[in-house]
């Protein structure tokens, strides 16, 4: 027998929109961070791995990577933090025009990142078929591309949302302060793999 | 001027602004008329009303768009079944050969496809997929929630398992089978020495079926997280319901392992990275490392929902909750995170350094403790209840019986000693089996024998239940126990035949025909299934008298699962609540929406839409499997497959009405 | 059991010579200090399991036979299902109790036996080098001198009693080295140095094979280890030494000339002769070894027959072609292998 029910009270007056750890794809982004974490972490695990079974490093005396296009990214992901904190800010005030405002500048700063990494690839002094060492930074740096890449697609595809009224949603702007969060996390990752992709072999 | 411009919505001014202000105010009169369940909608009314909002709409465009965790389930355990069948029949076909020395019943090509087939079909495509598949199933039930969270995603990761499953038994009939074990060693499984396409199918199926994996287990964390009922503190939580969450979160962690191993293979074959190639600074031992960096955590993701099945079940048919709860749980965590600890005791022969395998050893050894634990607080449960032994009890009694016997073989190979003596032969075999049928597959054959009534309203036999549980219960020993026997007298793995004079004659005669008794068992499991959806006897609510939230439902639940939100009290709800249960009203009747709570304490929290069902996860995983496919063949599949993949997933989050109305519906 | 099982089978192995050669592979054997240590190793933990496992069904039906009266049992019926009895409380610490210590005593059980084994192992050692290869095992006796250097393949002759050290390498995937009368397994892993040492106790007849999976024939890649007492390896050794015999017969000098001027020499060697090739084994000593091909078949007239015919079809995917001999031309050939003993 199901129990008959007893009323005790409403749920009718509770939001729909809440930001921080109170918001569902808050959850669902960082599993998947936590998800590409570990892969990541795998794959600096496998990267000093492969770096235990050499005298040199990168092995052969090859070059090491060019500092400049490495340092340049890293310079101009730092420098996107600013608007991309200001949009953070303006979507937890509702703060539509500058969200509106600042979100090309976030697409092209994602544009102006997607050509340097191009030429850091041009950069490496290796090709991924020369050996392991080649290989596997490539892949990270290929992963991490990756990254970029899909994090500026969701950006161009929230800020078209954001210029229709539908931007003046809660659920966009919980979007919006997410996708900031996101890109947080994008460069956070950069920093470990800059050190290991240009200043390890420089040790 | 300014009308167009302000009709297209893409300036702001003021004019905006106080055009948005009295929307806001428009719209928030509009909420206040919208009709949500309570005294005033409820029973009979509600019912009907919320029927029609959360049904699907029938026919292949609804069938395909589901968004129904209990359908989304039941497709899982189906599928998941269909694959444990395929696999057996390859088990047999193997023991057919291995009957007797000197066979030719098999050449050795086959049979190495035989053994890979029969491997990563039970690990990839069984065993995993039918825990999640329950989960999916059961959880919100479980939790007191209308819905998982992320239904669409659930609905996608559905789909890539079995576009995943699909693609490698299609590649066994096209005759390009991977034949390089379930674990696919390098160098052996390299460009080198394994030309073609058979490696290539298999580390895709292993994308396809962990991106299914991860998916799920994201939706699994989320809904455990943050969908249970009000008063559902973690403390009051089920223990199944954590032992999916513990599972779900190791999921998490340890399937990007074989993510990363498997597209560094597919990228050494295929274009031409030298991960593995030790010519080249690679090692072929960074592949075993990561893939049981993975492959250990594997066996503990499959058979920690098993332990939760248990508790479920020894609760129900002991009358009482599980004694020592919080130890059980605590159990579960330490299982979890001691089980990323122990990878190496799979790699003793390959002559690493033997002081960090004590480590392993020990770490192997400590394992066992939580799991021993539980293993009394299940005993001690049935010692202070009184148990009553239907079939799902006898699943549990004879999973107790025989992971025991799998879990001190584990602690014999712990030892370096040795397990360099019965590593990579038959005492391993029937070590896993051990663990892995009498640890996951009895449990798993009892829950489904528990919840079956839930999921089809029905009955099963239990007159073929009880034939079905003796028959795979004995016929299981006969066939694995001689596997001891075998490996100890020196019948390696992975070998299609073996000669005659080394007594290997008796053990595996024995083994072939207790593979046909559980064979025929399993056989007489699924007839009772399918039998009993129209013979069986109708099943009320709650047929077993169990304590928790599900079996608050009808058998079946309606597509809404719950008319009001429950409230609950206690951990057994259903026996401290009497003939009334505390409820929340004032959720949408007319659009779906759930109730989110707080992690630890369960307060409401929010309300969450919940989307209608869509196309989009289908066509996603059709572009995704397409992706995946092409680029077994060619690398330009990457940058090319990706466009339609990123036109979907797009489509599949832009929302199909462009107004803003007064609650959030997704569409 | 290892007692009765074994001795009637080493018997009959060594009665009854080379058609028996493929007798013994069990980890019961006890032909070496490794081997004994795994067992009295095994024998300990078994214990061990076999009184835990007991503990478990003793305590598994006691609650199922259990008589509960009514309103004893602590469950919902009774309204008492929240409670739980002191006994079982202190039964949980107990059983912990005994877990932990078991587990302990076993892992420090575990670690004395791999030292011991370790220990054992000292001393001057018979060095061999073993290159695994696609399904089959080169066999390599080290020696400071040169010209003392003995090559062979798939069969080892260990004298007893001295501790042999086996460095473990690898030409393509992955195999592993198992004799488990001998000792536990070590892996040959391309890329990698590994070594396993081996103190064989009993003077007999052994079989091992690879226990890594490494392609299509790896259930057909087997070796057998002799050992010998310590004269009788010496004397095999000297023999080893010795270049082929020269064919004397008609037909032996045919095959001769066939096997030296054709493909033959370009993969396998023969000592004394201008065969040199080292992809595939080395071939001087053939006829005295007990199998074909890595264990897949016995020696023999007719075996030999079989093989040099027909490799693919009794080992498909070995890397020796199936060449297509004329009658006469493998009449020689057999023959002259006969003559390599």
């Amino acid at each position: 027998m199901i129990p008959a029910p007893r009323f005790t009270g409403s749920v009718a007056e509770l939001p729909t929109t809440k930001f921080g750890s109170s918001s569902l794809t808050w959850w669902g982004i960082i599993g998947f961070m936590v998800i590409e974490g570990a892969g990541f972490g795998l794959s600096f695990a496998a990267y000093f791995f492969l770096m235990g079974h050499e005298q040199g490093w990168p092995p052969e005396g090859r070059a090491a990577p060019n500092l400049l296009y490495g340092t340049l990214f890293t310079i101009v992901i730092l420098l996107s933090e600013i608007p991309n904190t200001i949009i953070k800010k303006a979507a937890r005030e509702r703060d539509v025009p500058t969200i509106r405002a600042l979100m090309p500048v976030m697409i092209i700063a994602g544009i102006l990142l997607l050509v340097i990494r191009g030429f850091e690839f041009n950069n490496l002094n290796c090709r991924w078929t020369d050996n392991a060492y080649a290989s596997i930074i490539w892949a990270i740096l290929l992963l991490h591309t990756i990254h970029v890449a899909t994090d500026w697609t969701d950006t161009v595809v929230l800020w078209a949302l954001m210029m229709t009224p539908l931007g003046w949603e809660g659920r966009r702007l919980v979007d919006t302060d997410e996708n900031s969060l996101y890109w947080r996390y994008v460069w956070l990752l950069w920093i470990p793999i800059y050190l290991m992709i240009y200043w390890v072999p420089r040790l | 001027m300014t009308d167009v411009r302000a009709a297209t919505g893409w300036t702001t001014s003021d004019s905006e602004l106080e055009r948005v202000r009295e929307e806001d105010e428009r719209l928030a009169r509009e909420r206040t008329k919208i009709a949500r369940d309570g005294p005033g909608l409820k029973d009979a009314e509600l019912a009907a009303r919320l029927d029609r909002t959360w049904r699907r709409p029938p026919g292949i465009i609804g069938w395909l768009a589901t968004v129904d965790h209990k359908e989304i389930g039941r497709r899982y355990i189906i599928t998941a079944l269909m694959f444990l069948a395929l696999g057996g029949v390859l088990a047999l076909i193997m023991r057919l050969q291995l009957a007797e020395p000197g066979n030719n019943l098999v050449g050795a090509q086959r049979y190495n496809e035989l053994f890979t087939m029969h491997g990563s079909t039970m690990m990839f495509l069984f065993a995993v997929p039918v825990m999640e598949g329950v989960a999916v199933y059961i959880i919100p039930l479980m939790v007191g929630a209308r819905s998982t969270t992320f239904p669409r995603l659930n609905a996608f990761s559905y789909y890539m398992y079995l576009f995943g499953g699909l693609m490698l038994w299609g590649a066994f009939v096209l005759n390009i089978a991977p034949d390089v074990g379930w674990f696919a060693y390098t160098p052996l499984s390299g460009p080198e020495f394994s030309p073609g396409k058979r490696s290539d199918v298999w580390a895709q199926m292993i994308t396809f079926t962990e991106v299914s994996a991860l998916a799920a287990a994201v939706v699994l964390v989320c809904t455990i997280l943050k969908a249970r009922a009000p008063g559902m503190t973690l403390a009051r939580m089920p223990i199944f319901a954590w032992a999916m969450l513990v599972q779900a979160v190791m999921i998490i962690f340890a399937m990007p392992a074989i993510a990363l191993a498997s597209g560094m293979l597919i990228s050494d074959r295929l274009v031409g990275t030298q991960f593995f190639n030790q010519y080249e600074h690679g090692d072929a031992l960074l592949w075993q490392h990561l893939f049981w960096f993975f492959g250990h955590p594997e066996v503990y993701i499959i058979f920690l929902p098993a332990t939760g099945f248990v508790s479920v079940i020894t609760e129900t048919f002991c009358r009482r909750p599980i004694f020592a709860h919080t130890i059980v749980v605590l159990a579960l965590m330490s299982t979890g995170i001691l089980a990323f600890g122990l990878w190496v005791h799979h790699m003793f022969a390959t002559g690493l350094p033997r002081v960090g395998y004590s480590f392993y050893t020990a770490a192997s050894m400590t394992v066992a403790i939580p799991t021993g634990l539980q293993i009394f607080c299940w005993l001690a449960t049935m010692w202070e209840g009184r148990p009553r032994f239907e079939v799902p009890m006898l699943y549990v009694v004879g999973f107790i019986i025989t992971f025991v016997i799998g879990g001190l073989s584990g602690v014999i190979i712990a030892s370096v000693p040795l397990d360099l003596q019965v590593h990579d032969t038959f005492f391993i075999v029937a070590h896993f089996h051990y663990v892995l049928i009498g640890g996951a597959v009895f449990p798993l054959l009892g829950i489904l024998t528990y919840w079956y009534p839930k999921i089809t309203g029905r009955m099963m036999s239990d007159a073929l239940g009880k034939i079905g549980f003796w028959m795979v219960f004995l016929g299981f020993q006969l066939a694995f126990f001689p596997m001891h026997f075998s490996g100890l007298l020196g019948m390696p793995r992975r070998v299609y035949t073996y000669p005659a004079g080394l007594g290997l004659e008796l053990p595996n005669m024995l083994s072939t025909i207790g593979a046909f008794v559980v064979a025929a068992a399993v056989g007489i499991f699924v007839v009772n299934g399918v039998v009993s959806l129209y013979r069986g006897r109708l099943a009320p609510a709650n047929p077993w008298g169990a304590p928790s939230l599900e079996w608050a439902t009808p058998s079946p639940p309606p597509a809404y699962n719950f008319p009001h939100v429950p409230v609950v009290e206690s951990r057994t709800p259903l026996w401290d609540t009497g003939p009334e249960m505390p409820v929340l009203t004032g959720l949408r009747v007319d659009e779906k929406e759930m109730l989110l709570t707080t992690v630890v304490a369960a307060v409401p929290d929010l309300r969450e839409p919940i989307p209608e069902p869509s196309l989009w996860p289908f066509i996603s995983s059709v572009a995704v499997g397409v992706f995946f496919i092409s680029s077994i063949f060619s690398p330009w599949a990457v940058p090319f497959g990706a466009i339609p993949c990123t036109i979907a997933l797009i489509a599949w989050f832009w929302p199909k009405e462009m107004k803003r109305t007064p609650e959030p519906v997704i569409s | 059991m290892s007692m009765g099982r074994r001795a009637p089978l080493v018997l009959l192995a060594l009665g009854t010579g080379a058609c028996s050669y493929q007798n013994y592979q069990s980890t019961f054997g006890n032909a070496a200090i490794e081997a004994r240590q795994f067992n009295t190793l095994f024998v300990i933990f078994l214990v061990v399991c076999a009184v835990m496992y007991l503990a478990v069904v003793l305590f598994l039906f006691a609650s199922i036979l259990r008589r509960r009266r009514a309103g004893e049992a602590n469950v919902v019926e009774d309204g008492r299902h929240h409670l739980s009895s002191p006994l079982m409380r202190s039964a949980l610490i107990g059983w912990s109790a005994v877990v932990v210590v078991g587990l302990i005593g076993l892992a420090i059980a575990s670690f004395f036996a791999d030292r011991s084994m370790a220990k054992a192992a000292s001393g001057q050692k018979l060095s061999i080098t073993i290159t695994a290869n696609q399904w089959w095992w080169d066999v390599q006796y080290n020696s400071a001198d040169v010209s003392k250097m003995v090559r062979t393949a798939n069969e080892l002759h260990l004298p007893v009693g001295v501790p042999v050290r086996i460095f473990l390498r690898s030409n393509d995937v992955i195999h592993s080295f198992w004799v488990p009368s001998l000792a536990g397994k070590q892996d040959l892993i391309p890329g990698r140095d590994n070594d396993i040492t081996i103190v064989p106790s009993k003077v007999g007849i052994y079989r091992g094979q690879c226990a890594e999976f490494c392609g299509a024939q790896h259930a057909h890649m087997a070796l057998v280890v002799n050992v010998d007492s310590f004269p009788d390896f010496i004397k095999w050794w000297q023999h080893q030494l010795q270049p082929a015999q020269a064919p004397t017969t008609p037909e032996a000098v045919a095959g001769y000339n066939y096997v030296t001027s054709r493909q033959c020499g370009a993969c396998h060697s023969i000592a004394g002769t201008p065969a040199s090739g080292t992809v595939g084994p080395d071939l001087t000593h053939l006829a005295s070894r007990r199998s074909i091909a890595a264990g897949t078949l016995p020696m023999g007239q007719g075996n030999l027959y079989g093989w040099v015919a027909d490799p693919q079809s009794l080992k498909p995917g070995v890397h020796m072609p199936t060449i297509g001999l004329e009658p006469a031309q493998l009449h020689a050939v057999v023959a002259y292998l006969e003559t390599l003993k």
